[in-house]
């Protein structure tokens, strides 16, 4: 009786991990200010003081509220055709999440089906998948992302499909690794005795446990995209004005530096914020998730 | 090590098969008629097209297509820019420099500084200096880079006058292009005030370029030293009496460099990433520019023949960085 009341009531590992990574400071203020962005992309609509497409044409160019020259009701100022910027701001968000959750799914999904094949398969498969997965690796990933929409022709949709498959091949290579170092243990030859057919043992049984770099792998992702397709915004080739995601918000702006720098900073400052954000909780997740560092 | 180099070769091949084929493909991947694309002719007349047919080759086998491609690489025929009729490695070879020039700025900024401040943060583990290293680091790999550029062009060029805003060179100088390189360049010119102006053109472009890279190295130069500075072998040394500075620089950092080389030698692609925005930015007349203005073109032999070299860049820089690992560590040679 006096032992039971020693040992700690069991803990879920799910309630463990969090326990550990909320005991970093930076991971539970990047998860703070992650959560405060997808609050204000889901409301936009309703928090948002002006439509995000609306002209006001007798407040062109307005500098942000704070200023000499700015007027309430534009807090962040307006852009050259006279849009509230913080309107479009919190609309841009509902894009740049949207980007990331969409392009990290595709990338997810594709790449742990392609890497589970390949390290379970393994033989000609394996070499023939890998080195694909190389040569995709062998460019520089703005720039295949760049050559896919030219393909593919500029837009949205056309830009989170190539960033998708550039980010794509760093999945399948870690899913890969990970089979392979789980294929031959114990419990996987043992459920594969007890009769597991090869999906089962594929997605039920291995899988789950090679979910810890896969995590962390996706919140990089997510910060990886909104950057990559902000770009291809930028140079013009995602999403297309007057569409107010961030990217595509600054390419706008690019030609008002020397006179409005309100029109330039606010929408770069958004991206800055998410990713930081992301990247937090991504530094947070991957000390949580590797045993190799858990340990000190 | 020979054994270490052919091994490494051989498994180029397939790689630069693959690369080739994608850019082979890429081509035929097009929406739409590949002789109205390639040829950039408007109102063609069918004999015309036949012949631009037969000229380009597309009425032959596919197979036979990709063989006569990679016949023309080894020849060095890269294509044709359809918007200045001049070859795509004459075009390549004129712009490398500059893109060349840049990188190699940046990769030197970041590592010597990305080296330094990893190193102080390892040994200062936990202090405010370790903290707000590491915080500018996150915000540095955060950094959307063509906004960051847009930043220091209103701080150092609008507002402070320090800086040039685009190009590479003042437009009062005028020299021989001797090197293709800016700086040594204007040394060799002799004139005064046109090193200086090429100095001036570099920095913004190099800041903006080193940024990424310098907060990934400094990141991963403070996790090596970490882990390397809790080897019982730094404890020797430190229980031998050897002055901090040796135990840290000597023992600890050329450990610790193994990782943080691999690291840099993985940044090169990054740069070439980079350097399409950078040198949009700042109008910087080298490879990213010119394969972003030719996708806009839609001059698609560039764009074909642009993704090719680069790739085969990044190829050859990361044989680089494999055969110096493999030799400064035997291990590697082994597997």
């Amino acid at each position: 009786m006096t032992e039971s009341a020693a040992s700690p009531p069991p803990v879920s590992p799910l309630l463990e991990n969090w326990r550990y990574f909320a005991r970093s400071r930076g991971a539970v203020l990047g998860l703070t200010i992650f959560l405060a962005m997808v609050l204000m992309a889901l409301l936009a609509p309703l928090i948002a003081p002006h439509e995000p497409n609306l002209q006001y044409r007798d407040a062109l160019l307005t500098p942000p509220a704070w200023t000499e020259k700015g007027r309430a009701t534009f807090l962040l100022g307006t852009d050259a055709v006279g849009r509230d910027i913080l309107s479009r701001i919190l609309h841009g968000a509902r894009y740049s999440l949207g980007i990331g959750l969409v392009v990290v799914s595709i990338a997810l999904t594709s790449g742990v089906v392609i890497g589970l094949a390949a390290g379970y398969v393994g033989g000609k498969l394996d070499a023939l998948i890998m080195r694909l997965m190389d040569i995709l690796l062998a460019f520089p990933s703005l720039l295949l992302a760049l050559v896919l929409v030219a393909i593919l022709g500029p837009g949205l949709f056309n830009a989170m499909l190539a960033i998708a498959v550039v980010l794509q091949p760093h999945f399948a290579r870690l899913t890969r690794a990970a089979v392979l170092a789980e294929k031959n243990r114990e419990y996987v030859v043992a459920a594969r005795v007890a009769g597991a057919g090869h999906l089962r043992l594929m997605f039920r049984t291995i899988l789950p446990n090679c979910l810890g770099p896969l995590i962390v792998q996706a919140t990089l992702s997510f910060s990886h995209a909104i950057l990559d397709a902000a770009a291809l915004g930028f140079l013009g080739m995602g999403a297309q004005p007057p569409t107010p995601e961030w990217g595509a918000m600054l390419a706008e702006a690019r030609e008002f530096i020397t006179s409005a720098w309100w029109v330039v900073t606010m929408p770069g400052l958004a991206i800055l914020i998410t990713v930081i954000s992301i990247n937090l909780i991504g530094d947070g997740l991957r000390d949580t998730l590797d045993p190799k560092l858990k340990r000190s | 090590m020979l054994l270490f180099i052919l091994r490494r070769l051989l498994l180029l091949i397939p790689t630069f098969l693959g690369i080739t084929l994608l850019a082979f493909l890429f081509i035929r991947m097009l929406p739409g008629d590949p002789v109205l694309l390639l040829a950039g002719e408007r109102g063609l007349s069918p004999e015309r097209h036949a012949a631009l047919l037969a000229q380009f080759g597309f009425d032959q086998p596919m197979w036979r297509q990709y063989v006569d491609y990679i016949a023309g690489l080894f020849r060095g025929d890269f294509g044709i820019s359809f918007s200045t009729k001049r070859p795509v490695l004459e075009e390549f070879m004129a712009r490398f420099p500059a893109t060349l020039e840049l990188a190699f700025c940046a990769i030197l900024l970041a590592s010597v500084l990305g080296i330094a401040a990893g190193v102080l943060a390892a040994v200062r583990r936990g202090s405010w200096i370790d903290q707000l290293t590491m915080g500018i680091a996150l915000v540095g790999y955060s950094m959307p880079i063509f906004w960051w550029a847009l930043l220091l062009i209103i701080a150092f060029s609008s507002t402070l006058g320090w800086t040039p805003v685009s190009g590479r060179m003042g437009l009062a100088y005028y020299f021989p292009d001797v090197t293709g390189f800016m700086l040594i360049d204007s040394w060799l010119s002799g004139r005064p005030g046109a090193f200086k102006s090429a100095v001036m053109h570099l920095i913004l472009p190099t800041i903006v370029l080193a940024t990424i890279p310098l907060a990934v190295i400094a990141r991963q130069t403070r996790s090596a030293m970490l882990e390397v500075l809790g080897e019982v072998y730094m404890m020797t040394a430190r229980s031998k009496g050897l002055s901090p500075l040796r135990v840290v620089g000597l023992h600890a950092l050329r450990n610790a460099m193994i990782p943080v080389v691999t690291t840099i030698g993985l940044q090169v692609s990054v740069l070439m990433g980079g350097a399409i925005l950078t040198e949009s930015i700042f109008s910087w007349p080298g490879i990213g520019k010119w394969m972003i203005d030719s996708i806009s073109r839609r001059d698609y032999q560039v764009v074909q023949g642009g993704l090719l070299l680069i790739a085969l860049v990044v190829m050859l820089v990361n044989l680089t960085v494999d055969l110096l690992y493999g030799l400064v560590n035997p291990r590697v040679r082994r597997q």
